[in-house]
């Protein structure tokens, strides 16, 4: 296991010049910028971690004239908060990562879903767009952002679902093939990253893949934002090198307490105090979007997970069925278990259920709702049951 | 080609097809629920779920195209154990008072529980926390929210086949729920009644507003005198649920089974269909020369045919500005039910207060237009009671009768005779077709220039059809129209009838005459008919229908005795004033919304 220690890094904060970079990465070739992509190893930022190169790869293998590169700023995920400091310190970054990926894939329009919840960054955005539209033409290139805002729906964050939002329908998942690559916004192929991920890209773009790659592990490369809350006497956003063993983070950020962290937010896993010296932050471990949350021996691990799956029964689109009905039955089976009116081996019945829910269901929500119920209610049974 | 092994053994099946097809090819059945072959994949029930070797969750079948060596098998332990979660889970949502439902024995989610959740429930019951409604607002049909499954078959219908979307998804999560505009009453809201989306339901979340108990309760009314109507379209379908195949025609057999049930005259709505095809026809040409040789500027064509409850509600929302183009001509179920507590009385010498007039319609808006307050032109309730085909076949089967081992027999006299134009109302295509044989040989005294009278232009399941008859050799009344092109327009399904509207508002259509069915093939394929449908069920009645025409000795509306009687004793000519007041009706401009 590759362990890279905690450090801090200065990547995604760290001021450029725009212009430079877009200079730079516009005399590459499409196949000269997807191939930095690969060489760096990076991976998508939003949690799921698909290889951005490939991503791109893909997209830019489409024949179709009209493409989309969309920037997913639906950051909903309990627990994140860093793309919205993102949007609100570097926004002119995130644009560039966009101009980028569109030279890439072959994209001339690109779209920005901005969180419903954080309207009131918009006319500071819209402001520093069009000065990033400005400095583009002046570079001679065509590329244009437009911004689409959400309504509150955490399920828009899934990939589909948020095209089909952008389109003025209901915010709920497609069928997948056909992927996004092939067939995503108003039916187009489509690049689809995270916030971060494009800053990454840019930054990419500026030190070169080597650079990069040199932060890291083999399965996780660079460096990532972090949203640190919970317990911690240091809440907020730290930029780390990935590679980083739970321990070494709860030694950095915890308050001398902590059970345990629920790493990627509610859709994430719970790691328990006896598994954090074992347990890299990481595609080869847990991996987050950026959520941490630390929780100390006040907190109710109960009450911990009955929030999550109010949460979940509450934002599920409501359309498939393991996942509509499945979030509903864990919740209120918990409750009967904790009331004592279900046996606690229920709880070995509603671990199956979060099973099925997780090969069963149409989209990532109804197949992640596993992952926290599972490792909440195997660490910490007994706050489930007394 | 793309090769692919389901189940260890191999199929090579087109590009695009999907898992679930390829391995019906194979005669290896997987369970749907939301699939239905009418519409759009949806992949959200996840019944279908099967798995892939290498994936790293199930696939569900109806959802997932083939690919190249694809490796699936649809019966592992991973799968019977996800479906039966998943039928469980659909069942603790679901109001389970199966043995009292309408769908009981016909719902497909009581199939899957038969097959995968019997025995001890493992989950929690979660009807008890939800507020479900049970809407029975619309005379058509009851929404029962808390046996809806959320599987989007009717969003879907409403949406794609008719474009109405009366029904759409509300809310998300646990709160998630097929819902009206606002929440609205279904009375209260852009809705057609044409009751495909009960058609579709695989539950008894949407079914027709049943009047069996109130019909049996008139049979036995020895003070009433009931009368039947029977539509076109039902005589081809009724087989279905009898236990024939689609495509059976079992008039003779109906007619008897109505006797047997204690209707006291069984009658034909083909006979006012050929009425219809008099008044309308003469509407038609009166239309024609008014605006073609009088100069008229107030009247417009195309003139819009009015059988179909479904269209006429459909344009009373979403086109009132043509309200005046449609055919004043009442539908014939309701012309049937104006003579028959008229002219019918008359001639039975029975008191109209005493009659109960029933019909038995492949239609759910026809429960509907029923209920309308303009359809009492006989001083009473024209029609009392309408019933669907499903509900004839449920009476069938509650009296015991031996449907398939019964003789034939004729429908009663007086308002009994009927032609080969009229059993084709019950068809896409029908009413001009049965228009044209009549109106050509009023014009140029000779048939139509087809085929043993075979319109074949008109028929058929495009969803848009058009045709031109040339009009010529006229005889001294219709000069006006020598050498004219007489161009007509048929669609059916809402969807389609959209795409006419739209065409006819913007000026550019340039048809005389149109004929519009609400539901897809026409009303062979209506809301009332059996369940289930698809195109090939529909297909298979539609070529019943022909067949039946083509059976008739009469085959012109024109020649119909009855018809002829009726206009010699009762109405005098066609659109003379007797009939303006039984026959004829008026609309009203709804909101859009």
């Amino acid at each position: 296991m590759e362990n890279k220690g905690l450090s801090k890094v200065d990547l995604i904060f760290e001021k450029v010049d725009p212009k430079e970079v877009l200079i730079k990465a516009f005399k590459m070739t499409s196949d000269e910028i997807i191939k930095q992509m690969l060489d760096s190893g990076l991976k998508g930022r939003g949690g799921a971690g698909f290889p951005t190169g490939l991503k791109w790869k893909y997209t830019a293998a489409e024949k179709e004239p009209v493409k989309y590169i969309v920037c997913n700023a639906d950051e909903g995920e309990p627990g994140t908060f860093k793309d919205r400091e993102i949007l609100d310190k570097v926004s002119y970054k995130v644009y560039g990562g966009m101009a980028i990926a569109g030279k890439a894939i072959g994209a001339r329009n690109g779209i920005v879903y901005l969180r419903g919840e954080y309207r009131f960054l918009l006319p500071q955005l819209m402001k520093e767009l069009e000065s990033f539209h400005k400095m583009i033409s002046e570079i001679g290139y065509d590329f244009k952002i437009n911004y689409c805002l959400g309504s509150g729906a955490y399920i828009c964050g899934e990939e589909s679902a948020l095209f089909e939002s952008v389109e003025g329908g209901r915010g709920e998942p497609r069928n997948k093939p056909p992927y996004p690559t092939t067939s995503g916004v108003f039916g187009k192929p489509t690049s689809i990253n995270n916030v971060e991920t494009l800053v990454t890209t840019m930054m990419i773009i500026k030190h070169g893949a080597a650079k990069f790659t040199e932060l890291g592990t083999k399965d996780s490369r660079g460096s990532k934002v972090f949203s640190v809350s919970g317990d911690t006497p240091t809440p907020g956003i730290f930029e780390l090198e990935l590679g980083m063993t739970v321990q070494q983070f709860v030694n950095e950020f915890g308050d001398g307490d902590t059970k345990a962290v629920q790493v990627g937010g509610a859709s994430g896993f719970c790691v328990p105090r006896k598994k954090f010296q074992n347990t890299i932050i990481g595609f080869e471990g847990v991996p987050t979007g950026g959520s941490m949350k630390l929780f100390n021996s006040s907190r109710s691990m109960y009450n911990v997970l009955h929030n999550y799956l109010d949460f979940f029964a509450e934002e599920s689109c409501g359309q498939c069925t393991p996942c509509r009905v499945g979030c509903q039955q864990l919740l209120k089976g918990v409750e009967k278990v904790k009331k004592g009116e279900a046996k606690s081996t229920y709880l070995n019945e509603l671990i199956k259920l979060a099973d099925t829910m997780k090969i069963a269901s149409k989209c990532g929500l109804g197949q992640s709702v596993g992952n926290a119920f599972r490792t909440i209610v195997e660490n910490f049974r007994e706050e489930i049951i007394y | 080609m793309i090769n692919l092994n389901i189940n260890n053994q191999r199929v090579s099946v087109q590009q695009g097809t999907t898992v679930l097809e390829a391995a019906r090819k194979l005669n290896i059945k997987i369970p749907t629920l939301c699939n239905h072959s009418d519409l759009c994949v949806a992949g959200n029930c996840r019944v279908c779920v099967v798995e892939q070797t290498g994936a790293r969750t199930l696939i569900a079948a109806c959802a997932m195209p083939v690919s190249e060596g694809m490796d699936i098998h649809t019966n592992t332990l991973k799968v019977r154990n996800a479906r039966k979660h998943i039928v469980e889970l659909l069942l603790s949502e679901h109001r389970s008072d199966c043995t009292k439902c309408y769908k009981n024995q016909k719902c497909e989610l009581q199939a899957l529980a038969n097959e995968f959740a019997f025995g001890d429930t493992i989950f929690l019951d979660l009807v008890e926390d939800h507020q479900y409604t049970i809407d029975r607002s619309s005379p058509s049909f009851i929404k029962d929210d808390s046996k809806c499954i959320h599987c989007q078959r009717c969003v879907r219908t409403c949406t794609q086949l008719q474009q109405i979307s009366a029904i759409a998804v509300a809310n998300k999560g646990a709160h998630q729920k097929i819902s009206s505009f606002h929440d609205r009453p279904m009375s209260h809201v852009v809705c057609t009644n044409c009751g495909q989306c009960v058609n579709r339901c695989p539950t008894g979340a949407l079914v027709e507003k049943t009047y069996i108990d109130q019909v049996w309760d008139a049979i036995y009314d020895p003070e009433k005198h009931v009368v039947v109507q029977t539509a076109p379209a039902v005589r081809v379908a009724l087989g279905e649920d009898l236990g024939y195949d689609p495509g059976e025609r079992v008039t003779g057999k109906m007619v008897t089974a109505l006797r047997q049930l204690g209707f006291d005259s069984v009658l034909d709505t083909d006979f006012t269909a050929d009425l219809t095809i008099m008044e309308e026809g003469t509407e038609l040409l009166t239309r024609l020369k008014k605006i073609l040789v009088d100069g008229n500027k107030e009247l417009s064509l195309p003139m819009f045919t009015s059988c179909s409850p479904g269209w006429i509600k459909f344009i009373e929302h979403k086109y009132p500005e043509f309200l005046s183009n449609l055919s004043t001509c009442k539908s014939p179920q309701q012309m049937f039910g104006a003579l028959a507590k008229t002219y019918y009385a008359q001639k039975r010498k029975i008191d109209p207060a005493k009659i109960v007039s029933v019909s038995v319609m492949p239609c759910t808006a026809k429960k509907y237009e029923a209920d309308r307050p303009e359809m009492r032109a006989s001083g009473y309730k024209d029609i009392d009671f309408v019933l669907t085909t499903r509900e004839l076949a449920v009476m069938i089967k509650q009296a015991g009768l031996d449907f398939k081992n019964l003789e034939s027999s004729n429908y009663d006299s007086i308002m009994g005779d009927s032609t080969g134009a009229a059993v084709i109302f019950g068809a896409t295509g029908g009413v001009m077709e049965a228009a044209l044989r009549t109106a050509y040989e009023i014009i140029t005294g000779r048939e139509v220039p087809f085929k043993n009278l075979n319109i074949t232009p008109v028929r058929g399941m495009e969803g848009v059809k058009e045709a031109t008859v040339k009009i010529e050799g006229c005889t001294d009344d219709w000069k006006f129209l020598e050498g004219a092109e007489l161009k007509v327009a048929i669609a059916h399904g809402l969807v389609n009838a959209n795409k006419l509207m739209r065409e006819v508002r913007e000026g550019k259509s340039p048809y005389h005459f149109v004929e519009i069915m609400a539901c897809p093939g026409g009303c062979i394929g209506g809301g009332g008919q059996p369940i289930p449908t698809s195109m090939e069920i529909r297909k298979n009645r539609m070529k019943a229908i022909y067949s039946e025409d083509e059976h008739m000795v009469l085959r012109k509306s024109h020649e119909n005795p009855d018809v002829i009687a009726i206009y010699k004793e009762f109405l005098g000519k066609p659109n003379s004033h007797v009939s303006h007041e039984l026959l004829h009706t008026h609309y009203t401009e709804r909101d859009n919304f």
